[in-house]
Order: structure tokens, then sequence, then C-alpha cells
């Protein structure tokens, strides 16, 4: 019913092709896969925005959104996204299937040629990035990564990790920092893209229900302006750190009416490791769902948090806990979210509050094959990871789990940095 | 039962009306893994005042969201971690018009199925539950006052609307929550939930004679009075003030534009007044329009731009907001625009692409359980079908959407809400 192939196109060049007939859409994307670090983050964000800009063929946007229009109104995102201590940058396209156009005419090949043009044909004056395009797009980068306070929940998660991981890769965020943005002009930018384009592993997407030979050529039809020859290399598996003996305390003031309290953990289990799926269950256990224990005691039965969730990185060994706590209360919200981690450490869970957490993680998983934008980033992450493993394998490895290894995955949780924001004075 | 193919769009809709005058709507989707079930009453925020056997009420703001949170309360425990511990993802939400209770599973949906409609239509609140969910609620109301987006939201709508409750944020403010007490909620549920005023959309692997006859098992026989609803008298044609400035610890001013628009009648006529005010909304200031673009290359709306038409019994509007450096300016063009295209009209080409595309976007989103069953769950209560789209869409010609755009050009119907940066970040 859903058979995905994975074929090299090119050496470093990756196709990734589900086939199902049971969405109305089919989804396109192509996305080059590249090492995070803070002197290229920003300028690695910034290309995909200034291609979205405009192509040889359709020079302006209003170009560009009436060709999308013609495709029953598609879309073509750029996109930027952190996979642990990889940074992928691309296009994610969503198209209707082919099934349902009015004229029965077939979109796939028209929707990839346009992909192809956005990314190997940009419109360009004096053999670089439109100058234009490129100062606007910096603005609205540099726009983006201040914005970031606006969302307070997301902003101390995103401090959190800034804090605790400083120093390593994954301390970087997907859009880098104001300053690297700030920093960027035309023949810098001109120069990553070309670097990207032939230096970069790429990973091509396709979720629909065009037969993967079909797809297969349709794409390769635009791979033709990819320069060939040199090597293309994965960033590859993050690197490990310990937490300190006594965690760190960060606190910032700001004017708010509401305190966000996060926490980050290092768990020391990543996806490679043969211990994951027991760290999701840890994870479902703690904070991951309506049954958790944060969920349960620090929310509901002691009411010291609006929300209070925990969340994994897959593909980076760190736990994140999450949230809103009135001021005064966050010394005591602080000491029950520990408490709650120590129940799971010292496996103080009921056989109950473990099938809860298993069949969570496993329904999550069974229906990442029915949403197509959650299956598309499913596969980014693992071929960014160079891991094969589908979510009904990880499902079928999440049910073998004992409580033994949950029990010794929880014990390998170590508390790193807790970040307050609280309000001013 | 009835069962309605909608070919174009792949579609077959199975139709049931209970003995108690429930209306079911099943969508079966064998292919998929999950199943998604949606129970709703027509009650929502800006239901404040009503006729129940007779008498008026005057009920405080916030009392269905209130209601909403309390509902997953039984007498023997939560519904929420009942449905969790069966792997389902559960959850709620209260809009202006309508409550929604709804979860997604892959297994024991039919078990799920009965905590659903069983809690929602049994009520079980004690003095000690509503005291405490007071303060639960108090903490989401501050974090909504904390939030900018949020803000403007309703700035716009107190400058758009003279007195209709859609002013009236959905929350309730701290104040008139602690007026809630059991009685209000009890209350309230027996004129809301009843099956008359209720409907159930299930979308999924299911089978539809199962749906029902499980539905038949759990509610109750009695099907409930007509409620009758005081939105006030009729709003003006013209907003009710030009613009608000409000501020805010956000990085860039973030605003909401908003054009007041004529309500339509209930039934088809409201589907067709939507899609007909979407394509306008297209045409003046869509993704594709040439007003989009230019306000883009001048820096004044970036990608967080958006836009949207909404219907509520008694009122309607355009909105249109996100971030800007000159909020005004945006204005200042958009009203420009809109007297422009009501003077010289659209051209053939533009109408057809725009036509095209709208309909993609709309069998797009198809792809959502939510969708399908949210929006289906809609059009029943304002009596028209949602899968009619395409039939009404070939139909709508230039003509009527320049007719909306001439109404949209009065300067009247407009207004600005905007959050400046000035609460210190």
């Amino acid at each position: 019913m859903i058979e995905v192939t994975r074929s090299e196109l090119l050496p470093g060049v990756h196709l990734t092709a589900v086939h199902t007939k049971k969405f109305k859409s089919s989804v396109l994307g192509l996305q080059f896969l590249l090492p995070l670090q803070e002197e290229t983050a920003s300028l690695n964000a910034l290309v995909p925005m200034v291609l979205r800009r405009g192509t040889r063929e359709h020079p302006d946007l209003e170009a560009l959104s009436a060709a999308l229009d013609e495709l029953y109104g598609g879309s073509l995102e750029p996109m930027v996204r952190k996979k642990g201590e990889t940074q992928c940058v691309g296009f994610l396209g969503s198209f209707l299937d082919d099934a349902y156009t009015l004229d029965g005419a077939p979109l796939l090949e028209r929707a990839a040629a346009l992909l192809g043009e956005v990314v190997f044909h940009p419109y360009t004056s004096a053999g670089a990035f439109c100058p234009d395009y490129t100062s606007q797009e910096k603005t609205n980068l540099i726009d983006r990564i201040r914005a970031q306070i606006n969302d307070k929940r997301q902003y101390a998660q995103l401090r959190v990790v800034e804090e605790m991981c400083a120093g390593e890769r994954f301390g970087v965020d997907k859009l880098g920092s104001e300053a690297a943005a700030a920093a960027i002009d035309c023949a810098a930018l001109w120069t990553r893209y070309q670097e990207m384009l032939r230096l970069a592993p790429v990973e091509l997407y396709y979720c629909g229900s065009a037969a993967p030979e079909r797809v297969r050529q349709a794409l390769s039809a635009i791979l033709a302006e990819l320069p060939q020859g040199a090597a293309r290399t994965a960033p590859g598996r993050p690197a490990r750190r310990q937490a300190p003996d006594v965690p760190r305390l960060v606190e910032e003031a700001m004017d708010v009416t509401q305190g966000k309290l996060s926490l980050g953990l290092r768990t020391g289990i990543d996806a490679w490791d043969a211990d994951y799926p027991a760290l999701t269950l840890v994870n479902a256990i703690y904070g991951g769902t309506t049954t958790s224990k944060l969920f349960l005691n620090v929310r509901e039965r002691l009411s010291l948090c609006y929300y209070a969730s925990s969340g994994l990185m897959k593909y980076k060994d760190v736990m994140l806990v999450s949230s809103g706590v009135e001021f005064d209360r966050v010394e005591q919200a602080k000491t029950e979210i520990l408490a709650q981690l120590d129940q799971c450490r010292t496996g103080a869970f009921g056989e109950e509050e473990l099938e809860w957490a298993r069949r969570s993680v496993v329904s999550s998983l069974t229906t990442t094959l029915d949403a197509q934008g959650r299956l598309e980033d499913y596969w980014l992450g693992q071929s960014a990871a160079g891991l094969t493993e589908a979510p009904e394998e990880l499902a079928r490895r999440v049910e073998q789990v004992t409580r033994e290894q949950v029990v010794s995955a929880a014990q390998k949780l170590k508390l790193d940095t807790v970040y307050f924001l609280k309000g001013k004075e | 039962m009835v069962s309605k193919e909608y070919p174009r769009i792949g579609e077959t809709m199975l139709h049931a009306r209970l003995e108690n005058g429930l209306h079911i709507y099943v969508d079966q989707k064998p292919e998929f893994q999950k199943s998604y079930a949606f129970f709703a009453a027509n009650y929502g925020g800006m239901d404040m005042k009503f006729r129940l056997d007779g008498v008026w009420q005057d009920t405080p703001a916030g009392v269905a969201h209130f209601l909403e949170h309390k509902m997953f309360d039984t007498e023997d425990g939560n519904a929420l971690q009942d449905l969790a511990a069966n792997g389902a993802s559960p959850n709620a939400f209260t809009s202006s018009a309508m409550t929604g209770y709804y979860f997604e599973s892959t297994e024991k949906f039919y078990e799920n199925l009965k905590i659903l409609l069983s809690f929602v239509s049994i009520p079980w609140f004690t003095r000690e539950s509503v005291d405490k969910e007071q303060g639960i609620i108090g903490q989401e109301i501050r974090m909504v006052e904390d939030d900018p987006d949020n803000q403007v939201f309703y700035a716009l709508m107190e400058c758009l609307f003279d007195h209709h409750p859609i002013r009236v944020p959905i929350a309730g403010t701290r104040e008139s929550i602690s007026h809630i007490t059991a009685d209000t909620l009890y209350a309230c549920h027996k004129a809301f939930y009843t099956p008359s005023n209720m409907v159930l959309t299930v979308a999924g692997n299911v089978d539809a004679k199962r749906v029902i006859e499980t539905a038949r098992e759990i509610l109750p026989r009695e099907s409930g009075g007509r409620i009758e609803r005081d939105y006030g008298t009729e709003e003006r044609g013209k907003a009710a003030a030009p613009g608000k400035q409000l501020r805010m610890a956000v990085s860039t001013p973030i605003f909401q534009l908003g054009c007041k628009a004529d309500t339509a009648p209930a039934g088809e006529e409201r589907l067709r007044r939507q899609l007909v005010s979407e394509l306008a909304c297209e045409a003046l200031l869509g993704t594709s329009s040439p007003l989009y673009a230019d306000l883009y290359r001048k820096g004044l709306i970036n990608k967080n731009f958006g836009y949207g038409f909404e219907q509520y019994p008694g009122c309607a509007l355009l909105a249109a907001g996100g971030e800007s450096r000159e909020p005004e300016a945006v204005r200042g063009a958009v009203l420009a625009e809109a007297q422009r295209l009501a003077e010289r009209g659209l051209e053939e080409a533009f109408f057809q692409r725009l036509k095209r595309s709208g309909y993609g976007a709309r069998v797009r989103a198809l792809n959502s359980f939510e969708t399908i069953c949210i929006e289906q769950a809609q059009a029943h209560f304002a009596g028209f079908e949602y899968l009619r789209f395409p039939e009404l869409y070939a139909d709508i010609g230039r003509e009527h959407v320049e007719e909306c755009l001439r109404r949209l050009a009065d300067p009247e119907r407009w207004a600005l809400a905007v959050v400046r940066p000035g609460g210190q970040a």
C-alpha cells in the first residue's frame, strides 16, 4: 500500500520515493545536507530564501506564483531544518495529485521542472545573485531571527539549547545568528551557493501516486546541471558531551506575565543507539503525553504549570523539558519536575504507565504513514543520519522494549542546564 | 444511512440522522492506519446570551471554553487519560461558534468512540474541581495575554465590530471566569450539549454502520430543544473604529488589517459567499497578486503574511496580517489596490488562474481528516454540504468576484490593529 524506494541517482545524490495513492497531493522535495556550523548557518539558511525570489524563466515572485497557480495552487517553500548537527536546506513542494486535475493533465513533470528551475537557474545579475533579492531576504532573515523572541515558549527552548550546547555544533540555531546574518554580502552568498551545489549531499523526496521509475526520470532530468566530480560527504553523527557535575542555571528577565522554565538534559542515547526505542518510552512516561508524569503531577495534581512536557532530539542525545509557570512557583515546579525524573530513574512507574506510553509512541509512529508532511520530515531525518529504518520498523522495536531497558535508559539521563525566563521587577 | 458521492474529488460521505436528532457523517478511508472522530456542539465563545425554556440567560465570557476544559472530568476520573491509555490522541478546542472534542487513534477505535461520546454527554463537575480549573484557565489566559498574535487579533475585532460578541476573547478574562460556578456549567451543558445541537463526524479506517450503532447505544434518547441566541442588533456596514495600537515585547510591529464584510444567510449561499470572498481576497492581496509581490519587494511584508475570510453567525470579516515595519503603509496600499480593482475589474486570465489555484488548495486540504471532520461539522451547523465546493466553484464567474471587491473597496469598512515593540524585551 505504501512502498518506499531509495536509490542513488548520482554519487551523493539520493532519492526517497514513497509510492501511495492515498493522498490528494504529491510532495516533492530537494534538500542539501550541510554540517551545522556557526560560520555558515546563516549563509546556508539564506540561500533557498533568495533562490525562491526568482528564476531565469520566472524572474520575480509574481511570475513564480503564477506558475504555481497553473499547477493548481502548488506550493514550493524554502526550507531550513536542523536534524541533529546537520543543517538541511532546500525546498519542499506540494502539488495536486495527478488523479484530481480538472483536465487530467499530469503535474509531476511540470512540478519537478519548476523545482529544478528554482534550485539551479537563479535569477542573476552580473553573474551572481541579484543584489536587491539578496539584501531584502537578508533583512527578512534577520527579522526572523529577531522574531524568535515573540513566542516565549519556543524562545525558552532555543535559549536552553544555546546555553547548554555552547561550543557544540548543536548549539547553533538553524538560522544562525543575527550577527552572522548581518555580515552576509552578495559575493559570500554566491560562493556558498556554488559550494553547496558542488559539495553537499542532495536528498530528493517524492510521495504520491506516480510509480518510482517515472519519479526517477522526472527528477534525473533536473539534475543535469548539478556539478559533478567532487565527493559529497554527509555530516555524520554528532559528538557527545557530558553534563556538568553541578547543573548550570541561566536566568533572563523580560516583560512577560508568565514565566517559562526550560530544562536541558543529556540522554546519552541517540537514534543510532540500540536503546533509542527504550529512550522514546522514557520520554513518553516522563513528559511526552497526557498520561505522563509531568502532565499528571506537575500540571494536573499540583497545578504548578499551565503546561509541562518533555521532548527528544532524535539525532542528538538531548531531552528538553518545557513549562509555563507563575514566577513565585518556579522553585516548587523545578523540584517537582526533577522529582518526577527520579521516579523514572528508579523504575517507579506502573505496568499501566508503561503500556500507555508504548501505545502513544507506537501510534505516533504508525500515523506518520498517514501524514505526508510528517512522513517527509521523518525520512529527511533518517536520510541525513544515514539510517534506513522506517516508522513501522521503529514501532516494532518499541513494542519489544522491556521495563528493565526503560529503567536503564532513564538512568543515563543527566540534567545539564536550567533556563528560566522571568518577569521584570 | 444515505451515501453521497463526490466523484470529481474522489470522496464519498455517508450521512445518518439518529432518532434523537443527532446527525452523523462518516468518510470511510480504509487505506489509512488511523481514524479520527470529531464530536461538536453548536456552542462557542460568542454564545453568551441565549434563551432556554423561555428564560433569557446572560452568562460570563469564557463559559464555553471553561466547559470544554471540565468536560473531560468523569465520575471515575478523567476521559483524557482513558483515551490516552488506549493509545488515542485526544484533544478539544473552543472557537467563537463551536466547541469540538476529538481523538485520533490507530487501535480500539469503537472503544475510544464510546469514551468520547459518553464523557461529552455526561457532565460531572464539583465545586472543588471548578475552583481548581479557575487556576489552570487563569494561567492559560495569562499565556494568551503574552501572545502578541492573539492580542492583535482581538484588537482588530474590537475595531471592526460595534458590539458583536466575536469581540470578546473566547477564554474570557481572569475576572469573568471568576463568576463561573458548577451551576453555570451544568446549565450551559444542558442547553447546548443536546443531540439536536451537536454533530458527529468521522473519517478514517472505520465502518460507518458500527459508528452509528455506537452513537445510538451511548447517547441520550431525548433530542433537546431549540436554543435562541442573541448577538445584539445587526452590525453596521462599517468598522466601529479605524485602528488601535498596543505595546508589547515584540521585535517588529505585528499587525492585523481587517475589513468588515456582509453576512450571508445560512445554507449553500454561505459556502458560495466563502468561495467568492476567498477569491476576492486572493485577487486583492494573495501570494500571487500584484500587490503582494509589490509589498514583499518593498519589505513591507514578509513570509509571515497571512490572510483569510471568516464567517460567523451575525458577522463576517476579511483579515490579513503579519509583521511589518510600517503597517500603515500596508493599509494604504491594500485600500488603494481594492479601489483600483473595484474600478478596473479583473483580467480574465488572472481570474482563471486564481480559480484553478483555489480549487487545488481546497482539494489538497482533504488530505487532513481533521479538516474534513471540522469543516463538515461547521458546514452542518451552517446548513450546507461541505464537499459540494467543486460544483459551486465551477459556477463562480469573474463578475461575482468583482462585485465582492467593490463592496470591500469602501474604506469605512477597514480597520488596522498594531502591536508595537515597547514593552521592553
